[in-house]
């Protein structure tokens, strides 16, 4: 079967800003991604090597941010459910399947290699962030947070700046 | 009044509000095509500003959304997470994020639900971002520094930048109508289409009349808390204004009385509260009437509030803007305090009494005189000044 098309653009971010308000609405914070990741790390971490976690200045500060245990957190219900949501819209849509997406002058080794990096690097980034262009560029935005559009900003400015010496990637 | 949490939905039930948010979350972002790299690059490369179209509009929609509930006092925004601004750690963390997206191709929504669809580059993107937030983990003695430094608070952008709410609101709604422009005649010279950029179709035109209307009602929507407190200013206004009184001497009766369906809100400042305070009575700012939580006690049932100052117009200044609010059974004290001192606390004992009416008071205001200062007293050990603030909710990443 054929793929079906994305969406206008103006509309879904139309749904997307109204799903953000509504997600300010009810709960009093925003939207994010990268804080989930930082959970499974430090739960990943914490379940192989205890002794560490206890004494690593980084994990004693998210413990007792985080008092209730790395992943009975917010974000990691709600990436969850970005994993559930994005596959049903993928099953709608005819667009489940294994695939390596990759710009025509590149093999996939290479950008398997580059994408690791690429997420290396935002993850890393977004640590200093404090949030990724969900939790703090979006919803930054939404909240008129000066950190938050700060942030957005730079993640733009700087990729449009890097843009020029990694086209090969892409073009 | 939102936020709704934590007490109208609880921190369990939350969790459950958050998967269904993700999971809408999640097939928005892929139904605009966020899970495809190459879509998502495009945007640098100018074949494709899907990326800038849903960002902004999210943003433009959320943020408009956002200031008219705050202006509608449906939503506390003293409640609700601003992120901090910590200001070298918000730019060096971008620029790194930025290098990290050319690279990637991703951010780390979009790779999750790039993985989710089996796209490999983003499954490769997500197990990277977990070795990103380790070795930023591992690291975190040499970072801190820099990730702390810096540190400007839940700052809000049109204060740092000293403008009124609206007007940033209005000048990024405008940057953002702009952007749409240019980028669509960019997208198409880039991909060899001819046709025009811009047509003015029925779709677009009504999208385009509804951004219109809604980016003018930010000057229409000022923050609610400064227009109202502005209009109670106006002189005319507030004399064609009527709120009920109560008297020095019912005032009084009640305290002595022990009523329990009587509060006192006292809209002196601090200090002065806790140097002198009428039993039953809490300290009030203006801001408090517009919070979430200090206004509970306002609105509870059966109670009357008595609003009270040094003077009487104060009093009905704050109770006028209460009543805007929506609250009511609110009285102001006649005379104010310092009416309430003179009548009662230093009443004249040697005022001499004409009528049987006179008489009454007489006897009545010699007791009160008495009974309310060991009243005062007692209540300035039990109580101190009310906290009204309430905890921000903790969000972020």
């Amino acid at each position: 079967m054929e793929q079906k098309k994305y969406m206008n653009s103006y509309l879904a971010g139309a749904c997307l800003g109204l799903l953000l308000l509504a997600t300010i609405y009810i709960t009093g914070r925003g939207l994010g991604a990268s804080g989930a990741i930082k959970s499974f790390t430090v739960a990943a971490v914490e379940t192989v090597a205890k002794p560490h976690t206890d004494n690593a200045k980084f994990y004693k500060e998210y413990t007792t941010e985080h008092p209730e245990g790395p992943l009975t957190n917010w974000l990691v219900f709600e990436v969850v459910g970005v994993l559930i949501g994005a596959f049903i819209s993928g099953l709608i849509s005819n667009r489940l399947g294994f695939k390596m997406e990759h710009g025509p002058k590149i093999t996939g080794r290479t950008r398997a290699v580059t994408a690791m990096i690429g997420g290396a690097l935002f993850s890393f980034g977004a640590q200093f962030g404090r949030g990724c262009t969900s939790g703090a560029a979006l919803s930054g935005m939404a909240v008129l947070s000066t950190g938050g559009i700060l942030t957005m900003m730079a993640i733009f400015g700087s990729a449009f700046a890097f843009a020029y010496f990694f086209r090969k990637l892409w073009i | 009044m939102g936020p709704l949490v934590p007490d109208i939905i609880g921190n369990q039930l939350n969790l459950v509000v958050a998967l269904f948010i993700g999971m809408l979350f999640g097939a928005i972002l892929e139904q605009a095509g966020f899970s495809a790299s190459r879509k998502l690059a495009g945007l640098f490369y100018g074949y494709d500003f899907t990326v800038l179209r849903v960002f902004f509009t999210a943003g433009v929609v959320s943020m408009f959304g956002v200031i008219a509930f705050d202006h509608f006092g449906i939503i506390d925004i003293n409640l609700t997470y601003i992120n901090p601004t910590f200001f070298w750690s918000a730019i060096v963390g971008g620029l790194i994020m930025g290098l990290g997206f050319i690279l990637g191709g991703f951010c780390p929504g979009t790779g999750l639900c790039a993985a989710a669809i089996g796209k490999i580059d983003g499954i490769f993107f997500v197990i990277g971002s977990f070795l990103g937030v380790f070795v930023f983990a591992e690291g975190y003695p040499v970072f801190e520094g820099i990730y702390k430094a810096a540190n400007w608070g839940n700052v809000r952008i049109f204060e740092t930048l000293n403008m009124p709410q609206g007007v940033f609101a209005f000048l990024l709604t405008s940057v953002a109508v702009f952007a749409f422009w240019a980028t669509s005649i960019i997208e198409n010279r880039v991909n060899g289409i001819k046709r025009p950029a811009v047509r003015f179709t029925p779709y677009y035109v009504s999208l385009g009349v509804i951004g219109g209307a809604i980016a003018l009602s930010s000057f229409v929507l000022p923050q609610r808390q400064d227009s109202l407190l502005k209009k109670v200013e106006d002189r005319e206004f507030i004399n064609q204004c009527s709120v009920n009184k109560i008297t020095p001497d019912e005032l009084a009766y009640r305290i002595m009385d022990n009523e329990n369906n009587i509060q006192i809100f006292d809209f002196r400042n601090v200090v002065e509260f806790t140097k002198f305070h009428l039993p039953k009575s809490v300290s009030f700012k203006a801001g408090n009437l517009f919070e979430k939580e200090p206004v509970k006690a306002l609105s509870t049932k059966g109670r009357i509030s008595i609003f009270t100052a040094d003077d009487e117009l104060t009093a009905k200044k704050m109770a006028v803007v209460a009543q805007e609010l929506g609250f009511d059974n609110i009285r102001i004290l006649e005379g104010g305090l310092s009416n309430f001192k003179s009548q009662i606390l230093d009443f004249d004992t040697l005022s001499v009494a004409h009528s049987r009416q006179e008489m009454d008071t007489y006897r009545f205001r010699t007791k009160a005189r008495k009974v309310i200062p060991v009243m005062i007293e007692q209540a300035k050990k039990s109580s101190g000044v009310v906290k009204t603030a309430a905890k921000r909710v903790i969000g972020g990443c």
